[in-house]
């Protein structure tokens, strides 16, 4: 709860600041649209959460948010699937992929940065293939109305990645705080070798945690598909698994596994976002907006870091 | 000469916020002598050594070398007045050579600062030779068994010139015939005038190379017996400040022979023998033999944490397929690891969270975990077992050795055992906690299940089991009943001897 603290301050801070700058940070438009970002980026970053929390790490998550949205565009607008087929296809293909990662990596014990940067270049060159290095869209063809406004409209106001997110949150919540396998999951990342000898089968735990990741990946990438409306596939979703670990890490993983917490994800991806719009917000050029993220990330786990060697060197005197 | 022993430690205090961990100690080592120091966990023997290593300044007393008072500020400052340590843990780098080790930190240059190999070659050799470790110089510290490990350390401490020796529970993880030949070491490093400073849990090495016994207790001097009156009585009571009563418990508990055999078990180590064995129902059968003889992978591979396809199983006259551990698990055959740290327990956990880590879909509805119920179970085990805990939220890291192991024990008691494999259950723990985990053992074999004790601790073996079991490379070499178990016959069949004492161990 304390790390949470930590960071939300940090978030409060930065949206003041903004603001005192540039009142136009809390104007219904400009927060609607970082609702929607936010809702976006946010459910990818809990699968990515996830699988620091097993001590592995989703490197493929850019690329699979291209591919995803290739495909979802070839399926609806040149096979003309049904809109339910389409997203169960690329959601399935998307858990597919996640299940191959885990496989490489329980079972031949392969590491996973090298197993998802394999990934991260497998999906982006077929993508490219897929969609012969062209961007492609959704056009007005009509027939997938539905699944876009579940995608990219609004509910009472609030846009549907934001409910989605915070539905994704909840349920996520309790399965990482209160449930079985989220214990499992603390556990094997924490230490797989005594949680094999407490009978918890590692390997599948492990596995499912990509598979999941996989599947939060798929959802994020229906609805950045449509946000842009239109995918380059060379270009769509780069650097976004980036995105997703940095939130992770700022809202309290470990890389080192075993730690985590639902509720830091979320704060760190707004403070992503924040962060991002500050930048516009103050006329910051934005050439110097991944310089911005990377200084206040680095600032904020090194903050993390000085406050639990304090703490830690308090506790342990003796 | 100077009549003034090597190391003299007067008056030596230190508190910490809340505690006091030495209060006016006194120590006193002479040239060529060896020292025993023991006490129970938190006696303040880490704190005293840690004083002498330049970790701790005291807050009073003095220490004086030679006669002559000295400060201690860094390591340093140890190493150059001839101290050295040998921890526990090793403290090599096992993906260098010998000589690498020996000379890390203060390697000889050539010119453009480039390692001068063929000199730091040249120069191990010499100490290998005094310790009597016949290896190269070029082998890389991970192809050498721990106890040639911990002598390349021991030589690394004689290249510094070390006058005064201090061995920290040296023993622990080498086998038998290793422990003596640690032991003849420390002899011969006396004769050669060298003083060491012996800290062990085992009260039978002590007994074979401590010149005299200090004993501490709570940060205090208790006593201090010369070699001859350091009786095992002697030492237990001095170090709990009670008599333990019953430090080893025996029980007429009915036995039920032929409750679980095991036939056929392979592990990985040798891959082509096999293990099989009876154990009776209300027994603790031990197992003895060298390190590396395979008993905790045969261990494993039971429990089916390794694949061993060709086994049979037969608890209480059914038999039952083991081919993962959650099968193991689901029929009450439980293994407690050797590692309480890496294998037994997440150690960044809670006591709460350790303990139902096994059972966990027990406190569970719906795949969500009943807090309530978790934590109920927890307090449960903590109290049955006297589990020294300030609360079951209390992370595991901070708790005594002792105190981590009877965790581990609580997660599976819960669970009723029928099959409990123990190995080196008391490794590294004082002696008032073996004796609780002893008491744990004899009652979970009272209540009717089989107890398989993995120990290289001769006296453990010797006293705790009903029966022994003794393994050499990954084979059974024969079962000693009660009245045959006597250290001469376990040391026999350990290395690979046949006796007529030794009975087959099972039943065709």
């Amino acid at each position: 709860m304390k790390k949470e603290l930590g960071i939300f301050i940090l978030l409060v801070v930065l949206c003041a600041v903004t603001t005192l700058e540039n009142a136009r940070f809390l104007s219904p438009e400009n927060l609607i649209n970082m609702a929607n970002i936010i809702g976006m980026f946010g459910i990818f970053g809990i699968g990515a959460g996830l699988v620091i929390v097993t001590s592995g790490i989703d490197l493929s998550v850019g690329s699979l948010i291209a591919l995803i949205g290739i495909l979802l565009i070839m399926a609806l607008t040149e096979w003309h699937w049904p809109w339910p087929l389409a997203a169960l296809f690329v959601l399935g293909v998307a858990m597919v992929l996640g299940w191959v990662h885990g496989f490489l990596i329980t079972r031949f014990h392969m590491q996973p940065f090298i197993v998802t940067l394999c990934g991260l270049l497998l999906y982006r060159g077929l993508a490219r293939f897929i969609a012969q290095d062209t961007t492609i869209g959704f056009g007005d063809l009509p027939g997938f109305g539905t699944l876009r406004s579940l995608a990219s409209g609004r509910w009472l106001g609030v846009p549907m990645p934001f409910v989605l997110l915070i539905i994704v949150s909840i349920i996520m919540w309790f399965v990482l705080h209160r449930s079985v396998y989220g214990r499992y999951l603390l556990a094997v990342g924490r230490n797989e070798e005594a949680a094999r000898f407490s009978g918890i089968n590692t390997r599948r735990v492990i596995a499912s945690s990509y598979v999941l990741a996989g599947l939060l990946t798929g959802i994020s990438g229906i609805l950045l598909a449509f946000y842009t409306n239109s995918v380059t596939p060379s270009t769509h979703g780069t650097f976004y698994e980036l995105y997703g670990i940095a939130a992770a890490v700022l809202g309290g993983c470990s890389l080192r596994g075993g730690e985590g917490s639902i509720l830091g994800i979320l704060i760190g991806t707004a403070l992503l976002q924040v962060l991002q719009n500050l930048v516009n917000l103050l006329g910051i050029p934005s050439s110097l907006n991944f310089a911005v993220m990377g200084a206040v990330v680095l600032v904020g786990v090194l903050a993390d870091q000085i406050f639990k060697q304090r703490a830690a060197s308090r506790t342990k005197s003796r | 000469m100077t009549a003034a022993p090597l190391l003299e430690m007067a008056g030596i205090s230190r508190r910490f916020p809340g505690v006091t961990a030495l209060d006016s100690v006194n120590l006193r080592v002479g040239r060529g002598e060896v020292v025993a120091l023991v006490g129970e966990n938190g006696a303040g023997k880490s704190t005293l050594m840690k004083i002498l290593g330049g970790v701790h300044q005291p807050d009073a007393g003095e220490i004086r070398l030679d006669g002559r008072p000295v400060k201690i500020h860094n390591v340093n400052d140890a190493i150059r007045l001839g101290i050295a340590f040998i921890h526990q843990e090793l403290n090599v780098l096992d993906n260098l050579d010998v000589a690498a080790n020996v000379f890390l930190g203060r390697e000889p240059r050539k010119a453009l600062g480039l390692i001068d190999r063929k000199k730091i070659h040249a120069d191990t050799g010499p100490f290998l030779q005094r310790l009597g470790l016949a290896v190269s110089t070029r082998t890389r510290l991970d192809r050498l068994p721990l106890a040639h490990q911990q002598m390349v350390e021991i030589a690394k401490a004689m290249s510094l010139h070390a006058r005064l020796l201090i061995m920290d529970e040296p023993t622990s993880s080498l086998t038998l015939s290793e422990t003596n030949r640690l032991l003849e070491l420390v002899c011969e490093l006396s004769g050669q005038g060298v003083s060491v400073i012996y800290i062990s849990h085992r009260l039978g090495e002590i007994d074979q190379c401590a010149d005299r016994v200090l004993v501490l207790r709570d940060g205090r001097n208790v006593g201090e017996l010369a070699r001859g009156e350091a009786t095992h009585d002697r030492l237990v009571s001095l170090m709990v400040g009670r008599e333990i009563k019953n430090f080893y418990v025996r029980s007429d508990a009915p036995r039920t022979p032929g409750f679980f055999k095991v036939r056929n078990v392979r592990s990985s180590l040798f891959p082509d023998r096999t293990v099989s064995f009876d154990a009776v129902r209300g027994e603790i059968l031990g197992f003895a033999g060298l390190i590396g003889a395979g008993r905790s992978e045969m261990a494993k591979a039971l429990v089916g944490l390794e694949p061993s396809p060709a086994k049979e199983i037969v608890l209480d006259g059914k038999a039952i397929p083991i081919h993962t551990v959650r099968e193991a698990i689901e029929r009450g055959i439980y293994l407690v690891p050797e590692n309480r740290r890496t294998e037994g327990l997440v150690v960044e956990m809670s006591v709460r969270e350790n303990v139902s880590l096994p059972s966990l879909k027990r406190f569970a509805r719906g795949g969500l975990i009943q807090r309530r119920r978790e934590r109920d179970a927890a307090l449960r085990q903590v109290e049955a077992l006297q589990i020294k805990t300030p609360d079951v939220e209390t992370r595991v890291l901070s708790l005594s050795g002792g105190t981590q192991q009877k965790v581990v024990l609580a997660k599976w008691l819960a669970m009723r055992p029928r099959v409990m494999i123990l190995d080196e259950p008391t490794r590294g723990i004082d002696v008032g906690a073996k004796a609780e985990i002893y008491r744990i053992m004899r009652a979970l074999a009272a209540q009717g299940a089989a107890i398989l004790m993995i120990s290289s601790d001769m006296e453990e073996i010797l006293n705790v089991s009903d029966r022994v079991v003794v393994m050499h490379e990954g084979q059974i070499t024969g079962l000693l009943e009660r009245a045959d178990c006597n250290e001469q016959n376990v040391m026999q069949l350990a290395v690979g001897r046949k006796i007529a004492a030794a009975k087959p161990p099972f039943e065709t």
